[in-house]
């Protein structure tokens, strides 16, 4: 039988050749900030993935991280499952070594209704989160990422163009701002809220700004005390976090409304502490109608012996600030209506960000790194190749069933508390009791926060 | 090529059904398309390439590579019936030696180009089984044949031929589709015509065959069933399922028994 020619669609002059060619790599990953570098870090030491060629594009000069008594004043608080990940990719020992803090109970309470809600104990043995340094974190990812024989990492080169394939077996190309060009089977945008990735796949992007700015402070103590608890009280104004650092340290997270914030950046540090001491204990006129409800509702849940809000604490007092450890940074709501496309999957704030006050985004970030090392994992052990669109689509659907319904719970808890309105208090402070007293609820939130 | 005859059998005629080979010419170019119209088989490559990679490590056959990226490295596995190369190329990509026979020839030149395309070294063929079998006796690790069954009338000879390539012990896994009233409903009549996930006139009823009767026809040729899973597929998330249910399609894994004399 003679051999027929059939039109075929896709023939090309070059070669598919995978790790043949020296500018070419199976995955890129842009971005070298702790989602980037946590990223390259996972998947290298993925044994699955141990024959795929990995390159970290990091824009910025590689950071040196110098040990100093002074802590940093940009913390993160990492969920168990995140403190998982660290600790299966090694990061973690880097970490111990150096220094961290573990949450054992969180406090958070209403600045204008006696509604207050706590979770874990103080004297247990699980954490509920663990507070860490920005720099320490990616310092002991970047240590740990060395050990790593298959990721090349490139400092201080910016990408200037993505451009991403119209076929699902073309390369992506990535021209570089000093000229040269590298291809990838899959690109990975980690590089953060302003996603030069996620601008080049076109894809919607869902945006707001919170008319909140967020000022964090390194703090110093008043007294040296057990602290494992974080705070958080909801001012009318917006939340205000405590998170502890060491015995004599905290951290601040403050979100407020622009002007005052403005304020709080041009007064002296001392005024600055009383500020912060005034936003800890000032008390706001309470409405009556709420007073009493709640009172009520405490009384009715003493009644069915549930648990009740005997363990209320009051929060360390502040002595003074770390000198120039102020700073603030805007706040914002957005969120890539895909995360992936032909050949790119988006991870991290690249793809999602959200308000603080939950302290959820830089975990939802190191969910998307678990769920897409699972994903491409299978998909090599099943042989598919490393950007099967498929296998792609099931880290969307899989992050995206998890990471939008705990955004528009945090925006949900944002909008709730940054109202006075009276039935709108009402309804929150007994929402929150409520919560507080029917424990199979609040493991829930337990749960869906770690 | 095709008209080829073949000492092998007392017939002199090979199993493949010419009818079938003039159908599927029609959407060779639709093969490697994974959301067109063999998405199904696309998407059915996530159980059965787990099931033919588990299949193997409980037989036996491979240790220790299950977590590598190779994890079939040094196995060598024939694809009976590979079409485009859909099943061929993952295995191949799983460090199998893959041989992958389709009676169509432009199936198979098909396959050649994508996998050349891909890097891939697969030793296509355009042949019978049949044929293959009279010179590659007792050669192959593993036999595959998915998706095949359905498609040809003298089952007993096919499988025969199939299990004359497989080595003493080695597997032949299978999947098909089962000769039920509801595989006839669902497999043919709604995913022909009202679906349309395939083209009309894929599958004929009478050529469907229960697990019970396969099982048989493979306990006749020195197999021993080891495992048969039932398969669902979610036609609007374009996923498949185990199932306990082999009621529609169905997956097996047999084991060829090495003959006492």
């Amino acid at each position: 039988m003679k051999s027929q020619k059939f039109p075929i669609a896709a023939v090309r002059a070059c070669a598919y050749s995978d790790s043949v060619s020296k500018t070419h790599y199976d995955i890129i990953i842009s971005g070298g900030g702790m989602i980037g570098s946590s990223l390259a870090c996972t998947l290298g030491k993925n044994t699955r993935l141990s024959n795929k060629r990995i390159l970290l594009l990091e824009a910025g000069k590689e950071k040196s991280y110098s040990f100093t008594g002074k802590y940093s004043n940009r913390v993160v608080s990492l969920n168990p499952a995140t403190h998982k990940l660290l600790n299966d990719i090694n990061a973690w020992s880097h970490i111990k070594n150096s220094r961290f803090a573990a949450v054992k109970r969180l406090q958070v309470w209403d600045a204008i209704s006696d509604a207050c809600i706590t979770f874990g104990d103080e004297n247990a043995i699980e954490d509920i989160s663990y507070i860490v340094e920005n720099d320490l974190l990616l310092d002991a990812v970047s240590k740990e990422l060395k050990n790593v024989n298959n990721v090349e990492v490139i400092y201080n080169t910016r990408a200037k163009e993505y451009s991403l394939p119209l076929h699902n077996e073309d390369k992506v190309q990535i021209t570089l701002e000093n000229g040269s060009s590298i291809t990838c089977s899959l690109l990975l945008g980690c590089d953060g809220f302003n996603s030069h990735v996620r601008k080049a796949m076109q894809t919607q992007y869902v945006t707001w700004n919170y008319n909140q700015m967020g000022i964090v402070a390194t703090m110093e103590l008043s007294e040296e005390i057990q602290n494992v608890i974080a705070w958080q009280r909801f001012l009318p104004t917006g939340p205000i976090a405590f998170l502890p650092l060491n015995s004599k340290q905290s951290s601040l997270v403050w979100s407020t409304v622009p002007d005052e914030a403005k304020k709080l950046l041009q007064i002296s540090e001392a005024e600055f502490v009383d500020a912060i001491n005034g936003a800890m204990y000032q008390t706001y006129q309470h409405s009556n109608i709420i007073d009493t409800a709640t009172k009520i509702f405490d009384n009715f849940v003493r009644f069915f012996n549930w648990p009740v809000d005997m363990s209320r604490r009051y929060p360390p007092k502040i002595s003074r600030i770390e000198e120039g450890s102020r700073a603030a940074f805007p706040l914002g709501f957005g969120h890539a209506a895909s995360y992936i496309s032909k050949g790119v999957a988006l991870v991290g704030d690249a793809a999602h960000r959200i308000h603080p006050l939950a302290g959820q985004g830089v975990n939802l970030g190191f969910g998307d790194i678990i769920c897409l090392n699972e994903v491409l994992g299978n998909a090599v052990s099943c042989g598919s190749v490393i950007n099967d669109l498929s296998y792609l689509k099931e880290y969307e659907t899989q992050r995206q069933r998890y990471n939008v319904p705990t955004m528009l719970g945090v925006d949900g808890l944002y909008r709730l508390y940054n109202n006075d309105f009276a039935p709108v208090v009402l309804l929150r402070s007994l929402g929150l009791q409520a919560t507080h007293a029917i424990n199979p609820v609040k493991d829930k939130v337990i749960d869906w926060a770690s | 090529m095709l008209k080829r005859s073949f000492r092998f059998h007392n017939t002199g005629a090979n199993t493949v059904d010419k009818k079938e080979i003039d159908h599927f010419q029609n959407f060779l170019e639709e093969w490697w398309n994974e959301f067109g119209s063999m998405k199904a088989l696309h998407s059915m490559n996530k159980l059965r390439v787990p099931f033919i990679r588990d299949g193997l490590v409980n037989s036996g056959r491979i240790r220790d590579k299950i977590k590598t990226p190779t994890a079939l490295e040094g196995v060598s596995l024939l694809d009976v019936g590979c079409g485009g190369g859909i099943l061929s190329e993952p295995l191949a990509r799983l460090g199998c030696n893959v041989t992958g026979l389709d009676a169509n020839p432009n199936a198979i030149e098909l396959a050649k180009h994508h996998s050349e395309k891909q890097g891939l070294k697969i030793n296509y063929a355009a042949s019978s089984v049949e044929e293959h079998a009279s010179q590659y006796f007792e050669t192959y690790d593993a036999v595959v044949a998915s998706e095949v069954l359905e498609h040809v009338t003298q089952k007993n000879e096919f499988v025969d031929a199939c299990i004359k390539c497989l080595k003493p012990n080695g597997s032949i896994f299978i999947t098909t589709i089962s000769k039920t009233n509801l595989a006839y409903f669902l497999g043919i009549l709604v995913s022909e015509n009202v679906l349309r996930l395939l083209p009309r006139g894929t599958h004929q009823f009478e050529k469907l065959i229960e697990p019970s009767r396969l099982q048989r026809i493979l306990e006749d040729y020195d197999c021993r069933t080891e495992l048969i899973h039932g398969m669902c597929y979610n036609f609007l998330t374009n996923t498949w399922h185990w199932c306990p249910d082999t009621s529609i399609n169905y997956a097996l894994h047999a084991v060829k028994i090495k003959s006492e004399d």
